[in-house]
């Protein structure tokens, strides 16, 4: 039944809706009058801050640590004094002490602040520990953990992240067309460092431009392949561009490393090199700000901290009043209930809105079409996940893999009855969680 | 300024298509069978599908009211049933038994199994074959388009199928007549080249795949030849375009995957022609899909998915 196979894995076409922004290369953000540094940038433990209220700090000072192994330094962002720690409630709902530093304008930088002697793959995996570097698609990731599994023998490829297939946002891209010799310079770091013989980098071909320009600057490298990936949400998902890419399927509960890949995102691999040649911590973010309810939108490169408010007046302000402000991309991004949220890491966009639209939109009886399933990227059966986590049979979410849910939202976007499936599946995970540690 | 900022969950973008759009796209593509209907059967066609259409979408609404739950017909799919149902009836099918189809199929099949979602068959098909048994005279009472001096008339006949089953060759019409559907038969499953132009129009806006038609219609061409039919005249005659395309496909009642379609629309197509050939009935497509309807669960629990990750990965070739 081979004629059956699908090609590559499923998903949906969403509408892109990068003209905006795609042909405008990052603007730099002045610095704002404050600062609201989270010291929760990353998943996770949270840092310690390093700092109290009436110190004076300077750029790249590390002013939060922790000892658990999976975590990220944090840095401040710009030069001033800390006038305040406050506790804030995340994005992911998570309580955490955010320095408050009133800046100087002056962005004098810290001492500690040069170039890592790097020689060997220990001191490049502590390196990119030291520069606080999370990944940078969305997810937030601590990157040293992803540059240094216990089978490091077994990792012979790199997989460079380019997909960017969320709507609207473009940062991703003009970090491929205006930094291209970081990314370059950046992938010959990994596999200098970490001996990866293959490399593959994965681009929508919604971006023409940039596997253009990627091609022809590879060209004359060797072992690099530029991968033009079909432009159907999400094939930036790690396992799915993992896939499309080299053919390998990361097994369950399992992660690249596991079948010998490393999977980055390209302005990740970009602020490696930065970070080498400059031994400046990852204090800054480009994000694209679009959507009906601003005036200018285009890319910001904004300092971590930044409040959205402020971002925002950068962009024009306001054009309308908005009633719905995203964190990240439509499809997999947070709703934030105030614009005083400060940006961190893995920012990737800020989308303001004038309509909340579907917020209000009526849902309607499953009709059984198998939308949802044609559309899961694993496979999975969002339908039939409802029916069960209703009747509260957590026998059949198991069966099922609810577990293996990425939470990319294609169900819920296809869901012609308008059923909030990606949600149900959120619940129904929390439900299996909640049960297992019974 | 006050912060009316939305709370929500993502995805915060939603596909345009939802159900009643979906239903709408059906009956758009029911209607060049309709108009045939009309053109070849005389606005008695027009009547039935009025009234099946009017007395559906009415039973839908009492009953809801009845069981106190939201008014649904704005979903059109009481529309669409009613369409169907009278399809599937002879011209000269009486008013009144047309609206016992109606109530039958709305009520009985769907609001009382919990509405649009819920039923385990087809309203329309079950619809017709209550009606097939309850009143057997008047569903096999067929009026023939005879092409004379004047136009096209109606004379009393048999259908196709009929003819077959008697092995009476000579008295079948054309393939032309067939393709165009003058022929005798059910009101709106004459048209072959009508069924199949909305047919492509619901392929087309992705609201079917062509798994079910194709391997339904494909099944009943090799089977004919197995079985020594003439393969286009099984396929023109009877209810095989209707129902692989219109009634088959019917999201609730048919299995969600593709691996589950395909055997779905298999058995459509096989049991199809066991009925006409060996069957006492001379057409079988309502028996088959009734039958494979029924069986949707089972076939649903055989056909999960794989998810991703899960088993390991198969080297190509």
């Amino acid at each position: 039944m081979a004629f059956l196979k699908k090609n590559g894995l499923s998903g949906v076409h969403v509408p892109h809706r990068k003209e905006n922004t795609e042909e405008l290369p990052a603007v730099r953000m002045p610095v704002p009058a404050k600062v609201y540094i989270s010291m929760q940038q990353h998943i996770g433990a949270p840092c310690k801050p390093l700092v109290k209220k009436g110190d004076s700090v300077k750029v790249g000072q590390l002013i939060g640590t922790s000892d658990a192994f999976v975590s990220a330094p944090v840095h401040s962002s710009v030069s001033g004094t800390v006038t305040d720690m406050i506790e804030i409630i995340n994005v992911n709902s998570a309580r955490a002490v955010c320095v408050v530093i009133e800046t100087d304008g002056l962005q004098t930088v810290d001492e500690s602040v040069r170039p890592p002697q790097v020689h060997d793959a220990a001191r490049f995996i502590a390196a990119i520990r030291d520069s606080g570097l999370v990944g940078l698609g969305g997810a937030g990731f601590p990157t040293f953990i992803k540059l240094n599994p216990k089978n490091i023998d077994q990792v012979d490829t790199l997989v460079v992240n380019g997909a960017e297939c969320e709507p609207y946002i473009t940062s991703d891209y003009r970090t491929m067309m205006d930094h291209t010799d970081d990314i370059l310079e950046g992938i010959e770091l990994l596999r200098k460092y970490l001996t990866l013989p293959h490399v593959y980098i994965g681009i929508e071909k919604n971006k023409p431009k940039a596997i253009e320009l990627m091609r022809e600057r590879t060209e004359k490298i060797g072992g690099i392949e530029i991968v033009p990936l079909d432009a159907k949400y999400p094939k930036g998902a790690e396992k799915v561009i993992a896939y499309e890419t080299t053919g390998r399927m990361v097994p369950e509960g399992k992660l690249p490393n596991d079948v010998g890949l490393i999977v980055s995102n390209v302005t990740s691999v970009a602020f490696i090199a930065q970070y080498l040649r400059t031994g400046m911590p990852l204090i800054e973010k480009t994000l694209t700000v679009d959507g009906s309810a601003v005036t200018h939108p285009q890319n910001v490169t904004a300092l971590i901290g930044t409040t959205c408010s402020d971002i925002i007046d950068f962009c024009g302000g306001y054009r309308t009043e908005p009633r719905l402000l995203l964190y990240g991309g439509p499809m997999m991004g947070s709703a934030i209930l105030s614009d005083s949220y400060p940006i961190i890491k893995n920012n990737n966009a800020l989308l303001a809105f004038a309509e909340a639209g579907e917020a209000q939109m009526q849902e309607t009886p499953c009709i059984r079409c198998g939308k949802c399933i044609e559309a899961c990227p694993y496979n999975l059966m969002p339908a039939q996940f409802e029916a069960a986590y209703k009747a509260r049979d957590l026998e059949t979410l198991n069966k099922l893999k609810v577990s293996l849910c990425m939470e990319c939202g294609c169900c819920s976007y296809i869901c012609p009855a308008r059923r909030p499936l990606v949600q149900t599946n959120r619940l129904a995970k929390a439900l299996l969680r909640a049960q297992a540690k019974k | 300024m006050a912060n009316r900022l939305v709370i929500k969950s993502s995805p915060h973008l939603k596909s345009p298509m939802n159900t009643q759009m979906i239903m709408r796209d059906v009956i758009i593509a029911l209607i060049p069978a309709f108009i045939c209907s009309v053109v070849i059967f005389g606005l008695r066609a027009l009547l039935l599908v009025s009234i099946c259409v009017a007395s559906c979408v009415v039973f839908e609404y009492l009953s809801r009211l009845v069981m106190k739950r939201d008014n649904s017909i704005s979903d059109l799919s009481a529309v669409v049933t009613g369409i169907l149902l009278a399809f599937n009836l002879p011209v000269t099918f009486p008013i009144w038994m047309a609206v016992i189809g109606s109530f039958f199929a709305i009520v009985v099949v769907k609001q009382l199994f919990g509405g649009l979602g819920q039923n385990f068959v087809n309203p329309a098909i079950a619809g017709r074959v209550f009606l097939l048994i309850s009143f057997a005279t008047p569903m096999t009472d067929w009026l023939l388009p005879q092409k004379g001096e004047e136009g096209v008339a109606l004379v009393a006949g048999a259908t196709p199928l009929v003819h077959i089953a008697r092995g009476e060759m000579e008295a079948l019409p054309s393939l032309t007549d067939m393709l165009l559907g003058i022929r005798g038969g059910c009101l709106g499953e004459t048209a072959a080249l009508a069924l199949l132009v909305g047919a492509a129009y619901l392929l087309w806006r992705g609201v079917i795949r062509p798994v079910i038609p194709a391997t339904f219609l494909g099944t009943v061409f090799v089977l004919s030849l197995l079985m020594g039919q003439n393969p286009l005249y099984q396929l023109l005659s009877g209810g095989v375009i209707l129902g692989a395309c219109f009634m088959a496909t019917d999201y609730v009642t048919s299995p969600s995957t593709f691996k589950g379609k395909l055997i779905f629309a298999f058995g459509c197509g096989l049991i199809t022609m066991m009925i006409r050939v060996y069957g006492s009935y001379p057409e079988g497509v309502s028996f088959a899909i009734l039958f494979m309807n029924i069986l949707v669960p089972h076939i649903n629990s055989l056909t999960r998915t794989k998810p991703f990750g899960v088993l390991e990965p198969k080297k190509e070739g």
